[in-house]
């Protein structure tokens, strides 16, 4: 970034009103959102009253002086976007971590959104070989989606390995609040798979002040936007973790004496998520922007403020969850969903995939009742009995984060285990595709 | 002479303007930032200050600015050529827009102005005639679209002289009118209406009294909608509320249908936009995006622009309402747009009400509500607006002020239950909690009784009853255990579940399933009530679920197939094999006895 001062602009050395996290001063002929660099720490304007400036300064204010010099930038914030992205690591400023210059043009941050009318409907599915995502929650390109997931469970893990499985042309990754060592994993993994030149990662670490977080999604979805639209790449972008952001958000509104809405959080919140989150498109000529996203709760908690308007914006949510029957990591059936699912199941994927999903659900929720009868000390049914066998093997071979099988035999490793545990008309299928399909696969 | 001000103070995009002239609420006003000019409303005035709210984002935005306020209102552009149209919440016409991002400042005609109409004059010289009274008529797709004096226009006028039959464009004069005092008005086919007012011009607004037909089995056997009835729909997210939208809008019986997207997901207007015209209208046969016009504020556009949409939305419904026509109005969702009042009232610091949301939220929602219904209009012909909104509760918690005030105004409720979701129990409408006024109206269930069957709501309340009954019953099997309740309590639990898989779930991504007609759920409620009406028995709590499960299995083979068709034929026979299997055992029962 520029940092040395130009002849044509104007410093100013006196600020009369400090904040945590702003700074106010008198100043003329200044742009709303525009730059400004306090004492050397990058800020931007977030209102004007008169001659009054009030400035939000990223890195926090801790020791400046009511006569730091600001210098005005003249323009919002940008990113200088090329080929030259591919491979390296940034800080939300967008400057590379390991130093070194950037070559391309610059393009402003949080730019316009794309008209509705040019978006292509999303059809392409992602197969990521994770059952409990491919059958039960596929993937679609353009799609935004986040994993619901309990700060202990392992979603930077599982982001991953669905990143690198994806066949993404670009793998974007904007970390917030990321810990140093999730963020050396993250590295480990991307440079072991051989795709570290596919990757580009826009990195906030907890060594990082909290507001400077508030960049780092517009820096990763403009680049993502260049590498989609001017170069019609496949991008995958991975957002994680967005509860931070948004504890960012709220923080900055409370410096600014907004009238704080549900959980403390800014009463704006659906809309500056959504404002990201809709960054998600699949361009016409075959560029596409799809995003995978964390929001992290507390406690599985998903009213909260953040998962409940995450929710709302997003095309469904992953959730994680052990299951203490087999003792592994699953993708949850019943609190999980892919909003797109239905373009591109029975579509791109086997016509019966549909039914057979919802019949394996329905099989498992009927095993959820049947196991609470049974804490609750009841005799169980056969039929319950066979539920909960049917369960357990459901479990392991389909819905566990370990499994990595195509489509096709997912589909033949649901139909085994309906025909082990069931008769069709406890499965209730359409009888097209039980005689199509349940006989083939008992011979 | 237009007043001229100049920005004085920016907060994201609410913008303070001082000037010395008269400025007005509500009125539209534009700041020229560089080379282009944005929109905004004046929302609140303080001495020499106005409070503007501006439709786009105000990166860049600098004091001493100069704006311009235009004297009138947010106004809809009315005339030929809306349907079919995809406009964004002020009514540019998004298809006309340039490039692949949406520009700021690029507001685009809502009509084809060059476009002309095959034209056919109703009224003739000498008519008396008032506003909303019936100039003339032009095709549009394929309803015919009245050309009506301008709503505007007050009192009573003698049209002077009329077009004859022949194509003009919206903005040639088709009439000439004079008024009172002699003074003569040309009137074309375009005419420009304030969105914030209602559009009165009809005579009176009874009570609704007959049902609009959705095609969705949970709607409109237990809880149907009335013909220019309100209701809405509350869920949290993920309980399928959109896709219950969606299938609204293809499948009611309404001439024509307008969606609000409203702060929603722009992959999900996509899909309207991708499928509406590929789509069949299951009455009609035409395509679907012919009756449609799509109002998209997507949940990335400028927020204030949010508030316009469901307003621009209901000005186009009233427009086509006074033609006569039965529309339906869809909102998705009403949340977001009180949101974006929410927004607005935290940035000028007013005291907030409960939730932050501001303290009139009520009242605005009631207004708008109000703004639906039947209505004969100066001619006596009727027309409609039914109008159903979606709220998404914060946390799925139907305590919070949207849904509370939504509550007291609409008068269908469909409760969409995140258990019936998550056990994929689709349309995950709730049959105990959700309810419509409607079916209490004795206007109604006269006219259900009339047009369906001799006892349609008798058999209504059964239904609903034996719902009741299953759930309580289920409740006890849960605290009781299986063996611990009689025997009856199983049949009963089933029964009520039979009812549930046949009538309430509906698979919207069958074919044929997807919409049923009033006869047929007629033919489906009146056999289930049948099966239901019989005496099972059983030796062991253990056979009910598996032999209701198969008769569940049959019926839903008969959803499944052509109404009337062979299949239908051979899957009913299936389900009577099944049903005579209970009399052997009962028999065997009387003999042991």
């Amino acid at each position: 970034m520029e940092k040395d001062t130009k002849a044509f602009q104007r410093v100013y050395t006196k600020l009369f009103q400090l904040t945590k996290a702003t700074v106010s001063l008198n100043a003329r002929g200044i742009g709303n959102d525009e730059l400004a660099i306090v004492d050397g720490r990058l800020s931007q304007v977030v209102k004007i009253m008169g001659d009054m400036v009030t400035l939000q300064i990223f890195g926090g204010t801790e020791g400046i002086a009511t006569n730091a010099e600001v210098i005005f930038a003249g323009k919002a914030p940008t990113l200088k976007v090329g080929d030259d992205l591919a491979g390296r690591f940034f800080n939300a400023y967008g400057e590379p971590i390991e130093g070194g210059e950037i070559m391309g043009q610059e393009r402003e941050i949080g730019g316009p959104s794309v008209n509705p009318v040019r978006r292509k409907q999303p059809s392409e599915f992602i197969p990521t070989g994770i059952a409990g995502i491919d059958l039960n929650n596929a993937l679609v390109t353009g799609q935004k989606i986040p994993f619901f997931a309990d700060p202990d469970q392992p979603y930077n893990q599982v982001m991953a390995m669905v990143a690198l499985r994806a066949k993404a042309d670009k793998i974007i990754l904007a970390g917030m609040g990321l810990t140093r060592d999730d963020y050396l994993y993250f590295k480990n993994v991307f440079d072991n798979a051989g795709a570290l030149d596919r990757i580009v990662g826009f990195i906030n670490t907890t060594e990082d002040p909290p507001v400077e977080r508030l960049l780092v999604p517009d820096m990763a979805l403009s680049a993502a936007e260049y590498f989609a639209e001017e170069k019609k790449e496949k991008v995958l972008v991975l957002l994680t973790d967005m509860t931070l952001y948004s504890d960012a958000l709220s923080i900055v509104s409370n410096r600014m004496d907004q009238i704080p809405s549900k959980d403390s959080m800014p009463g704006s919140l659906y809309s500056d998520l959504a404002r990201l989150y809709e960054k998600a498109v699949q361009f016409p000529d075959g560029g596409s922007i799809t995003i995978i996203a964390v929001t992290t709760l507390s406690g599985g908690d998903i009213t909260h403020a953040v998962p409940d308007n995450t929710g709302y914006i997003t095309e469904g949510q992953l959730f994680l969850r052990k299951d203490s029957d087999i003792g592994k990591v699953i993708v949850d059936p019943f609190r999980s969903l892919s909003r797109l699912k239905q373009l591109v199941i029975g579509k791109k994927t086997r016509e019966d995939h549909p039914q057979v999903m919802n019949a394996a659900v329905r099989l498992y929720a009927d095993a959820a009742n049947a196991k609470t009868k049974q804490e609750n000390g009841f005799d169980l049914t056969d039929y319950d009995e066979r539920t909960l066998e049917f369960a357990k093997e459901y479990a392991d071979k389909l819905l566990a984060i370990d499994v990595n099988i195509d489509t096709d035999a997912m589909l033949e490793t649901a139909y085994g285990l309906f025909e082990k545990h069931f008769k069709p008309e406890e499965v209730g299928i359409k009888q097209d595709f039980v005689d199509k399909y349940w006989e083939k696969n008992s011979e | 002479m237009n007043t001229i001000g100049n920005v004085t103070g920016i907060v994201a995009n609410l913008v303070i303007v001082e000037t010395e002239g008269t400025t007005a609420q509500n009125e539209i006003c534009y700041i020229k930032h560089r080379d282009t000019r944005l929109m905004a409303e004046v929302i609140k005035v303080v001495g020499n200050k106005s409070y503007i709210q501006v439709f786009e984002s105000t990166r860049g935005l600098k004091v001493g600015t100069e704006v311009e306020f235009m004297g009138h209102m947010l106004e809809a552009t009315l005339g030929p050529g809306i349907l079919s149209k995809n406009f964004d919440g002020l009514q540019n016409d998004l298809n006309k827009m340039e490039g692949v991002f949406l520009k700021r400042g690029q507001y685009t005609e809502p009509l084809d102005m060059d476009k002309a109409f095959k034209f056919k004059a109703i009224a003739k010289k000498g008519d008396k005639v008032v506003a909303g009274s019936w100039l003339g008529e032009v095709k549009e797709n394929w309803i015919r679209h009245k050309i009506m004096v301008p709503f505007k226009f007050s009192g009573e006028y003698t049209v002077k002289s009329m077009k004859g039959a022949g194509e003009y464009k919206p903005e040639e004069t088709i009439a000439v009118l004079t008024d009172k005092d002699g003074k003569d008005h040309e009137v074309t086919m375009v005419q420009k209406w304030p969105v914030k007012v209602p559009i009165k011009s009809y005579k009176s607004k009874p009570r609704p009294f007959r049902i609009m037909e959705t095609g969705i089995r949970v709607m409109d056997t237990l809880n149907p909608m009335a013909e220019g009835g309100t209701g809405f729909i509350p869920g949290p997210f993920g309980s399928g509320k959109t896709v219950l939208q969606h299938n609204l809008s293809k499948n009611a019986e309404a001439d024509l249908v307008v969606v609000a997207a409203c702060g929603e997901r722009a992959n999900e207007v996509v899909e309207l936009f991708t499928e509406f015209p590929e789509l069949e209208d299951p009455r009609s046969g035409r395509k679907l995006m012919e009756r449609t016009t799509i109002i998209a504020n997507t949940s990335n556009m400028p927020v204030a622009a949010r508030e316009a949409s469901v307003y621009t939305a209901m000005t186009i419904a009233e427009y086509y309402r006074a033609m006569g026509l039965k529309v339906l109005l869809l909102a998705d969702s009403t949340s977001r747009w009180a949101q974006a009042l929410r927004e607005m009232s935290n940035r000028m610091e007013e005291l907030p009400g409960p939730d932050g949301f501001p303290m009139d939220l009520s009242a605005i929602i009631a207004n708008f509500y109000a703004r639906a219904g039947f209505v004969y209009l100066p001619n006596d012909e009727t027309g409609s607006i039914t109008f159903i909104g979606t709220v998404s509760p914060a946390g799925g918690n139907l305590k919070e002020p949207v849904t509370e005030s939504t509550k007291k105004v609409a008068r269908a409720f469909y409760a969409l239950s995140q258990q019936r979701a998550d056990s994929k129990r689709y349309p995950a409408i709730d049959p105990i909690d959700s309810y419509s006024k409607y079916l209490e109206y004795t206007e109604i269930a006269e006219y259900l009784n009339e047009n369906i069957a001799e006892n349609w709501t008798d058999s209504v309340f059964k239904a609903k009853d034996i719902l009741l009954r299953g759930k309580e019953a289920y409740e006890q099997i849960n605290i009781l255990g299986d063996d611990g309740v009689p025997l009856d309590y199983h049949i009963r639990y089933w029964k009520s579940e039979l009812i549930d898989f046949v009538i309430l779930q509906q698979d919207a991504f069958d074919k044929v399933d997807a919409s049923t007609s009033l006869e047929r759920q007629n033919y489906m409620l009146q056999k289930t009530l049948e099966i239901v009406d019989k005496s099972f028995s059983f030796d062991s709590f253990e056979h009910v679920g598996p032999y209701f499960k198969r008769l569940i299995n049959a019926l839903k083979q008969m959803n499944y197939s052509e109404y009337g068709s062979d299949q239908f034929k051979k899957n009913e026979k299936g389900l009577e094999k099944i049903l005579k299997e209970q009399r052997p055992e009962k028999e065997k029962e009387e003999v042991k006895a």
